[in-house]
């Protein structure tokens, strides 16, 4: 029972991870129905700034804040630079655009940094938490990283629903004909859109390297475990990505508990077992909606 | 995938053969291992262009299909014994009923999450290779011994015929896909990618030939992954990464999705952009993390500048030289599209996000194309 609390725990905070991460590819998809494979590059590419802006400032605050700078920044420009002009041609070809600048930036990040692992500092403690003599299996980071993923996500659901940039961001994304005949300046949504996907990003990286070391590739994984929680969810779907997140990281920490080396071994085919399950019964994902693709 | 009389494929195939045999002859060792390294991408690059070019299913998982098929050729080659034909044929029907499980779970699906379930496994199931090291040798993966046959001498270079035996594998399939496409099964693929509700009162059974589809591609795959094998001599679960699967796709779009020869272009750049900026990095006497890193950081720029001044991909840029030589090549529509990434807005409910057309025109307006 205790082992079971343990596990359910460090999977919320693994799975809270995956949750940013897919939200961000939601954030992408609603916008410009498009698939961001750069989405893990970005995020390793902030937290690299971050491990830099920390080593020259000594503060993990400073690059944590400008990691998300970063990230804001990274997903701006990548919309504006080399995604908008490939918008409108066949649609394989953007996610060709997003994978050919998935493999600069890791190429960037070896000149620049080098391909050694390196280590990343949690902003608090990693020792785990007790509850009078039974530990729980989760640190004051973990809560941390449940804690700050879940407070980005409310406050987006907040500025979605209650604000007029929210607003239009939901009209451009409901229908964009319709949205730019009512004077929504769609564009600019959609570069708002990548730039809150790369502040998502970023927090991802900063939170998960603590416990991945940061190398070029070390996003890699989580990325498609990310992509992995949101197809689950429903790309179309924030709540959808937040439960999906949620669903794969319990999961992937039960499967690593109970199995041994091998279920760690296994964390990939887990997955698929998962998802194929889901979309067996659900083709467009858990949070579909009402929407029924017409064949 | 334009129709083309089956006199001037095999023509094309013959001196493609004999231009391979003469560089393989006057070339190098290494270039002679990169002649096969570009033959195994063209084999499970055409695969996929037929899968997602004309069948309209993306799949990022063709990469597993390469790593069943260099498993089965390992296995088979270590305990059996049997000769490289026979271990070939046998690689390609194991990877078919692969490809065909794959299939009956991808039929329903579409666009993002027929790439997602597609991704997970070509990532998921190279890692059973880890998990049961006793058969599948674990991380260190397994060796394969392939020799050049007795006929040709002692003292004819192994990585010669390598190349020799990739490349005909290669031309083989090039030719049969070419000639699937043009048969009535690729007439079923274009018209289920194009319409599928159409397909189905036409009298197209959807579901088959989409899995159909899968299976042809995935066989492709399995032969690449079997002659993977013998080149390498080595089959281990670090050679077929997520990477490999991306490369396969990556090939395929910026080649000319669903053409054939934009299959050979595709390979050709996935294996010599790397290379060749290896070189120049390496000769102007950069240290090691910057050398090794400029190559990939290459890669990713040409990536994206093909896909933003070749929308067709480099088929499409060839088809557009040649028309400035007035030289008919093809039909002046683009090559296929896949119509299957965005849902069809021409079916869609009115709730249907649409992608913004900031061109002023709209994305599906080249999709349809009329079956012949």
């Amino acid at each position: 029972m205790v082992e079971f609390l343990q596990f359910t725990l460090s999977g919320i905070s693994f799975g809270m991870i995956y949750a940013a991460i897919a939200l961000s590819l939601v954030l992408i998809w609603r916008g410009t129905r498009l698939l961001n494979f750069a989405q893990g590059g970005m995020a390793m590419f902030t937290t690299y700034v971050a491990i830099e802006v920390v080593h020259h400032t000594g503060s993990y605050w400073a690059g944590f804040a400008a990691a998300l700078a970063a990230g804001v920044v990274l997903g701006a420009v990548a919309e504006l630079a080399v995604i908008r002009p490939a918008l409108g041609k066949p649609e394989l070809n953007a996610v060709i655009i997003t994978i050919g600048l998935l493999v600069l930036l890791e190429g960037l990040a070896g000149i620049l940094y080098g391909g050694q692992f390196r280590s990343f500092p949690a902003a608090f403690s990693v020792i785990g938490l007790r509850a009078g003599s039974t530990p729980l299996g989760v640190s004051r980071f973990d809560v941390f990283v449940a804690g700050a993923v879940l407070a980005t996500t409310l406050l987006l659901a907040i500025g979605f629903r209650y604000t007029s940039v929210g607003l239009r961001m939901r009209a451009a994304a409901f229908n964009a004909t319709v949205a730019r005949l009512s004077g929504i300046r769609v564009a600019r949504v959609i570069t708002l859109g990548w730039a809150l996907a790369g502040l998502l990003g970023a927090l991802a990286g900063v939170l998960v390297s603590p416990s991945t070391f940061l190398y070029p590739n070390s996003m890699d994984s989580i990325f498609v475990l990310g992509f992995t929680a949101a197809v689950i969810g429903g790309l179309d779907s924030p709540v959808g990505a937040v439960v999906g997140g949620l669903l794969l990281g319990v999961a992937l920490s039960y499967a690593a508990g109970y199995l041994g080396s091998q279920g760690s071994d296994l964390t990939t085919v887990v997955a698929l077992v998962i998802l194929v399950v889901v979309l067996m019964f659900r083709p467009d994902g858990i949070f579909s909606g009402a929407r029924v693709r017409r064949v | 995938m334009r129709a083309q009389s089956t006199p001037r494929v095999l023509g094309a195939a013959l001196v493609v053969a004999v231009m391979v045999v003469i560089l393989s002859i006057r070339l190098n060792t290494f270039r002679d291992y990169q002649i096969a390294e570009i033959a195994i991408e063209v084999t499970a690059v055409a695969g996929l262009t037929v899968l997602t070019g004309l069948s309209g299913q993306i799949s990022l998982g063709n990469g597993a299909f390469m790593a069943i098929g260099a498993y089965t050729t390992a296995l088979i080659t270590l305990h059996l014994g049997w000769p490289f034909i026979a271990v070939l044929v046998i690689a390609a029907a194991v990877t078919a009923v692969a490809g065909a499980v794959v299939g009956l779970a991808a039929a329903r699906l579409h666009g993002p999450y027929l790439a997602g379930a597609t991704l997970l496994v070509g990532v998921a199931l190279p890692s059973v290779a880890n998990a049961y090291p006793g058969t599948f040798g674990g991380d260190q993966g397994l060796n394969v011994v392939f020799t050049t046959p007795g006929f040709l001498g002692v003292n004819f270079p192994l990585t010669r015929w390598q190349a020799w035996v990739c490349s005909a594998v290669a031309l083989v399939t090039l030719v049969l896909l070419a000639n699937l496409s043009r048969s009535r099964v690729g007439r079923n693929w274009r018209a289920v990618r194009d319409n599928e509700v159409a397909a189905a009162l036409a009298g197209v059974n959807v579901a088959r030939t989409r899995i159909l589809a899968f299976v042809v591609s995935a066989t492709c795959a399995g032969m690449a992954g079997a002659l993977l094998a013998i080149v390498t001599e080595l089959v281990a679960p670090g050679a077929f990464t997520i990477t490999l699967s991306i490369a396969l796709l990556t090939a395929a779009v910026i080649g000319g999705l669903g053409t054939l020869p934009g299959a050979l272009w595709g390979s050709l750049v996935i294996i010599l952009v790397p290379t060749y900026a290896t070189d120049v990095a390496t000769s102007h006497g950069l240290s090691s993390s910057v050398a090794s890193n400029i190559p990939v950081a290459a890669y990713g720029v040409v990536l994206i500048l093909v896909m933003l001044i070749f929308p067709q991909g480099i088929q499409g840029g060839v088809r557009w030289a040649l028309g400035l030589f007035g030289i008919p090549s093809a039909p002046a529509r683009p090559a296929a599209s896949v119509p299957d990434v965005t849902p069809r807005a021409g079916a869609a409910p009115a709730s249907q996000h649409t992608v913004p057309a900031r061109k002023g025109s709209p994305p599906e307006s080249q999709e349809k194309e009329g079956t012949p």
